[in-house]
C-alpha cells in the first residue's frame, strides 16, 4: 500500500507518496526529477545507479524508499552544476572521462563516497574501489585519472 | 529532455596543451602531399552523402542571433562524432566553435545518411558537411562581396565577419542570414579550405555533450519526460522459439496502477502509472504466462565444430591470386584453427524508447543507429505509412553496433498504441537486452600457408565459416525488429546477406593487408544458425584479425624471424610500415627477446577495412599460471587515420576500443544450453573490470595533408592476436580458441 515518505535529498526535504518497498532509483528519478542515477542493472551489479545515503555509495535500484528514513541523500546533481562543477565532475570534464556517459553517475558517485573516507587514495586503491563498477565503452584509464586529479586538488 | 531540446553546453574551452597532456601518448605529424583535403572521397565530385541530400538548408541555416545550426544525419553514440562534426562546420565557415547548434536527427527534416556506423561519421559524414558548410561560405561570401561592392577575391572572415581590404564597411554572416539563399544544391566547384589553414579541426575541443552527462543533465532518451507519460515493459518468450500455451492476465490487470495489458501473439506487455508498478505488472505477468519450449540451439561446447560442420554453408571466393612464375617453392606447410564465440553488445543501460501518437503521426524518441532506416521497419510492422512516422534521435547509452534500441522502439509504439496513442516510454530488463539482443556472430577459421626456403610466404589459403553481421532495420525483404515477429500475424526477418567488399561483413579484414604472392579467401557463410545476431563494432574484423595476425606471428617464429620484421617483409605500404615501427619504437620492441614462462609480449597489426585506420598494437602480459589468468598490463598502441579532426576523440576510440577489445578476448562469450541464451545478466556475462584494465600508451601518427579514415573501431580487432602473440612468448603455447578464459589458459600450459 502508498505510504507517505519524509526523505531528504540533496539539502531539500521532500514529501513521497509510494510503495516502501519501491526502489530508491524510482522515486529519484521519477517522483524527484532527478537524471544523475541511472538504471542499468536492477541487480546491485553495475553501479550506474548509485547514490549516497548517509555516507555511503548505494545502489538505488535495490534500496528501499521505506530503508532511507532520515538519512541525508546525495545524487549527482547535489554535488554540482554545469555552471559550477564539483571538484570531481571538473576533473571528469577536464580529462573528458566519459564516451556514451551512462555508467558516468555511478563513477563519480563511489569515487565521491571513497574520498570522503580516504582523500589520497593510490591508483590501485581507487580502481578497488571502482571494481564493482561497469563501463563498457573503456574510459576506464580517464576515469581513474581524473579522480586521482581530484584528490590532488590538480584540476584547473 | 524535452522532445527537440538540444544537449546543454558550455562555453569552456581547452587549450591543445591541457588535451594533449590529458591524452595518453603523443601525436606524431607527418606530411606526405600538398593539397589533399578534408576527406574528398571522389576528386571533383561531390560527396556521397551529399550527394544523397543536396539541399544546403538540409545541413544548414544561419541565424540573425549569431549561431548556426547544423544537422546532421549522424547520430551521437557517446563518440562524440557531433562535437568532431562541429569542429569542421565551424573551420569551413570560418566561425567560432562555440556558434554551432548540432541539432538531432529528426527524420521530418534532416539530411538521412543511413546508419551511424562503421566508424564512417568523420570520413562520410564529415566530408559532406564540409562541402556543404563550403558552399554556404561561398554564398555569402557572393553576397557580401554585392552588398560591399567589392570583388569576392578581396573580402576575408572571421568568426561571421566578412571584410575587405577594399572597402571600410564590413558584413556580418548574422546581418546576411535572411537572406542567404540556402534553398538550393550544393554544388562541387567550391574549394574547401586548405588545411594548412585550419584552427579548429585538428584541436582537442571539449565535447559538447560532457557537461550535462556529468551533472545529471537531460541528456538520454531514458531521462525524457512529458506530461501524461505512462511506463511500459515488455515480457518476452524464455527463448527464440517459445510458445505461449496459456495466458491469463487477470492477476495483472488487478494490480495498482496498471492501465493496460497487451498481448499480441507472444508479444506482451504491460502499461502502469508508475515505473515500479509496471515493473511489478511484468512480474506477475511473467508468472501469468506459461511457454513450451524445445531443444533448438547448438551444443554451446561443440560451436565451433558446428559452424565448420553446417550443410547450409553459401560458399563463395572473396578474394584469389594465383603464383607468378618468379613464386619460390614452397618447402613448408603449416595449418592453424581459430574460433571466436557470439560476443553481445552489452550496453550499461538498457535499450529504451519514448513513443507517443499526436495528430495521426506517431513520434518515436530512440537511441538507434539509423533513424530513418528504423522508420522504414516501423512502418512495415505498424501499416503505418511513412509520412505519418517520425523518429527523431535522443541519445542512450553506447551501443557498439546494433543492440536493442531499435526493438524497443517498437515495443513503444506498440504499448503506445493499446493506450490510445498516450506516451510510453519503454525501457528493456537487464535480462531482456542479453537474452534478446542480436550478438556478434560467432566464427571459425583455418588458415593454412605455404612457406619458402627464405621464411618467406608464398601461399595463403583461408576458410571462414559465420553468420550475418548485417540484420539491421531498413533492409528490403522483411522487418528487422523483435516484436514483428512475435506478433500474432508475424513478419519474417530480412534474409541474411553479406556486405560487399572492402567493407565486408563476417569478411570484413578476412583478406590480408600483407602481400603474397598467392592467396584464396573462402568464405562459408551460414545464413540458417538459430541465434540472433546482427552487426557489432568492427563485425568480422575481430575473428579474421584474431586469426591472420596470430598465424603471421606463428610463421615467424617457425621460420625464426622477428614478429615485427616480419610483417614488415610482407607490406608494401609504408603507411602500414609506419605504425608498425612506430608502435615497436614506443615500446622499445627489442627483436627476439622472449618471455621468461610468465611475463611476454606480443605484436599485431591491421588496416581496418583495408581502406580505414593503420593500428599496430604491442601487449604487454603477465600470466598467473596457478590460477589460469592472463593478466594485460599495457597495450602500447600505434595509429594513422590520416588528418586527425581531434585528436583526443581519436584517443578515447582507440582507448576505449582497446579495453573493450581486451575484454572480448579474456572473458566474453555469451552462453546458451540447448533451449534459450543463459548470459542474462553481468554474474552469467562477466566484463574487463577496473583492477583488470590495462594501462594503455597511445601515438597518433597525424597526416594533415591526407584525408581523414573512420577510426572508431579500428584497433579493436588487432588486440586478441597481440594477447595470444604475448601468451606465446611469455609461455611458448599458443591460444587459438577465444575467449581466453581459465579453462582454455589452464588447458594451453598443461
Amino acid at each position: 500500500m502508498p505510504e507517505t515518505f519524509r526523505i531528504q535529498v540533496n539539502g531539500v526535504e521532500h514529501s513521497v507518496t509510494a510503495d516502501g518497498d519501491t526502489p530508491l532509483l524510482y522515486v529519484l528519478r521519477n517522483d524527484l526529477g532527478l537524471n544523475g542515477p541511472k538504471f542499468g542493472c536492477g541487480l546491485e551489479q553495475c553501479g550506474a545507479c548509485t547514490a549516497i545515503v548517509g555516507a555511503e555509495a548505494i545502489r538505488t535500484c535495490v534500496f528501499p524508499l521505506s530503508a532511507v528514513g532520515s538519512a541525508p541523500v546525495v545524487t549527482l546533481e547535489g554535488l554540482g552544476t554545469v555552471e559550477e562543477p564539483h571538484p570531481l565532475q571538473k576533473a571528469f570534464i577536464a580529462e573528458q572521462a566519459a564516451q556514451c556517459g551512462y555508467c558516468i553517475n555511478g563513477m563519480i558517485m563511489t569515487a565521491k563516497a571513497l574520498l570522503d573516507r580516504n582523500p589520497r587514495p593510490t591508483r590501485t586503491e581507487i580502481r578497488q574501489a571502482l571494481a564493482r563498477n561497469l563501463c563498457r565503452c573503456g574510459t576506464h584509464l580517464r576515469i581513474v585519472r581524473a579522480i586521482e586529479n581530484a584528490a590532488k586538488g590538480a584540476v584547473p | 529532455m524535452r522532445p527537440g531540446s538540444n544537449a546543454r553546453r558550455t562555453g569552456r574551452t581547452y587549450s591543445r596543451r591541457q588535451f594533449g597532456q590529458a591524452a595518453a601518448g603523443i601525436v606524431l605529424f607527418f606530411s606526405m602531399r600538398p593539397g589533399a583535403i578534408l576527406g574528398q572521397s571522389a576528386p571533383g565530385g561531390l560527396p556521397a552523402d551529399l550527394k544523397a541530400n543536396r539541399r544546403l538548408d538540409s545541413w544548414l541555416r544561419i541565424n540573425a542571433e549569431g549561431n548556426i545550426e547544423v544537422f546532421t544525419g549522424k547520430v551521437e553514440l557517446g563518440q562524440g562524432n557531433l562535437t568532431a562534426l562541429a569542429q569542421i562546420a565551424a573551420e569551413e565557415l570560418d566561425v567560432a566553435f562555440e556558434r554551432v547548434r548540432m541539432r538531432p536527427v529528426d527524420t521530418s527534416h534532416s539530411p538521412d545518411e543511413s546508419y551511424t556506423a562503421g566508424s564512417a561519421s568523420i570520413q562520410a559524414g564529415g566530408s559532406a558537411l564540409g562541402y556543404a558548410a563550403a558552399n554556404a561560405r561561398a554564398i555569402l561570401l557572393e553576397l557580401a562581396a554585392a552588398k560591399l561592392g567589392v570583388p569576392i577575391g578581396s573580402l576575408t572572415v572571421d568568426d561571421g565577419v566578412i571584410s575587405s581590404s577594399g572597402a571600410a564597411n564590413r558584413v556580418t554572416y548574422w546581418q546576411l542570414a535572411s537572406e542567404t539563399p540556402l534553398a538550393r544544391n550544393a554544388g562541387n566547384d567550391v574549394p574547401l579550405k586548405s588545411t594548412s589553414k585550419y584552427r579548429i579541426v585538428g584541436t582537442s575541443v571539449p565535447r559538447l555533450d560532457i557537461p550535462a552527462k556529468l551533472t545529471g543533465g537531460e541528456a538520454y532518451v531514458q531521462d525524457m519526460r512529458v506530461p501524461g507519460m505512462l511506463f511500459g515493459r515488455v515480457v518476452r518468450p524464455p527463448s527464440y522459439g517459445a510458445r505461449l500455451s496459456a495466458f491469463d492476465d487477470t492477476a495483472v490487470k488487478a494490480l495498482p496502477g496498471v492501465v493496460s495489458v497487451v498481448r499480441d501473439g507472444r508479444f506482451l506487455g504491460v502499461v502502469a502509472r508508475r515505473e515500479e508498478q509496471a515493473l511489478a505488472a511484468r512480474a506477475v505477468l511473467q508468472r501469468a504466462a506459461t511457454w513450451t519450449t524445445r531443444s533448438e540451439l547448438p551444443d554451446d561446447a561443440r560451436l565451433a565444430h558446428f559452424l565448420r560442420a553446417s550443410t547450409d554453408a553459401r560458399v563463395t571466393t572473396v578474394s584469389s591470386r594465383s603464383p607468378g612464375p618468379n613464386t619460390p617453392q614452397a618447402v613448408k606447410t603449416l595449418t592453424g584453427n581459430y574460433f571466436k564465440p557470439y560476443v553481445a553488445h552489452a550496453s550499461i543501460g538498457p535499450s529504451c524508447a519514448l513513443a507517443a501518437v499526436s495528430d495521426r503521426i506517431l513520434t518515436v524518441w530512440s537511441h538507434t543507429q539509423g533513424p530513418y532506416q528504423l522508420r522504414i521497419d516501423l512502418a512495415k510492422a505498424t501499416g503505418l505509412a511513412l509520412d505519418n512516422i517520425r523518429v527523431i534521435h535522443a541519445q542512450g547509452s553506447g551501443c557498439y553496433g546494433h543492440n536493442g534500441a531499435d526493438d524497443v522502439a517498437l515495443d513503444a509504439a506498440l504499448l503506445s498504441r493499446a493506450v490510445d496513442g498516450a506516451p510510453v516510454k519503454v525501457q528493456w530488463m537487464r535480462d531482456d537486452e542479453f537474452g534478446w539482443e542480436p550478438f556478434g556472430s560467432a566464427m571459425a577459421m583455418t588458415v593454412q600457408a605455404k612457406l619458402a626456403g627464405d621464411g618467406s610466404i608464398v601461399d595463403w589459403q583461408y576458410d571462414l565459416w559465420s553468420d550475418s553481421f548485417n540484420m539491421r532495420p531498413g533492409l528490403p525483404g522483411g522487418v528487422n525488429l523483435l516484436a514483428a515477429w512475435h506478433l500474432a500475424q508475424p513478419f519474417q526477418a530480412t534474409p541474411p546477406s553479406e556486405i560487399p567488399l572492402p567493407s565486408g561483413g563476417a569478411d570484413r579484414n578476412a583478406v590480408p593487408y600483407y602481400d603474397f604472392p598467392s592467396q584464396r579467401i573462402t568464405e562459408h557463410f551460414l545464413p540458417t544458425l538459430p541465434i540472433r545476431v546482427s552487426a557489432l563494432r568492427s563485425l568480422g574484423a575481430f575473428g579474421n584479425a584474431f586469426a591472420v595476425e596470430s598465424f603471421m606471428d606463428e610463421l615467424a617464429e617457425t621460420v625464426g624471424a622477428d614478429p615485427v620484421e616480419y610483417r614488415l617483409r610482407h607490406l608494401r605500404d609504408d603507411r602500414a610500415k609506419a605504425v608498425i615501427r612506430a608502435v615497436a619504437d614506443r615500446a622499445h620492441w627489442q627483436p627476439g627477446a622472449k618471455g621468461d614462462g610468465t611475463r611476454g609480449r606480443g605484436i599485431s597489426f591491421l588496416r581496418y577495412e583495408s581502406v580505414k585506420t593503420y593500428v599496430a598494437l604491442v601487449a604487454d602480459i603477465v600470466v598467473d599460471r596457478t590460477a589460469g589468468v592472463i593478466r594485460v598490463e599495457r597495450m602500447t598502441a600505434a595509429a594513422d587515420a590520416g588528418l586527425i579532426v581531434t585528436p583526443d576523440g581519436i584517443s578515447n576510440q582507440i582507448e576505449g576500443s582497446i579495453i573493450q577489445g581486451t575484454s572480448w578476448a579474456l572473458k566474453e562469450a555469451v552462453r546458451f544450453d540447448r533451449e534459450r541464451i543463459t548470459s542474462r545478466d553481468w554474474a552469467s556475462y562477466p566484463i574487463l573490470s577496473f583492477p583488470e584494465v590495462p594501462e594503455i600508451d597511445i601515438v597518433l601518427l597525424n597526416r594533415p595533408d591526407l584525408p581523414s579514415l573512420g577510426a572508431g573501431e579500428a584497433a579493436l580487432p588487432p588486440v586478441p592476436a597481440a594477447i595470444a602473440n604475448a601468451f606465446f612468448n611469455a609461455t611458448g603455447k599458443r591460444l587459438r580458441d577465444l575467449p581466453f578464459g581459465r579453462d582454455r589458459v589452464k588447458a594451453a600450459l598443461t
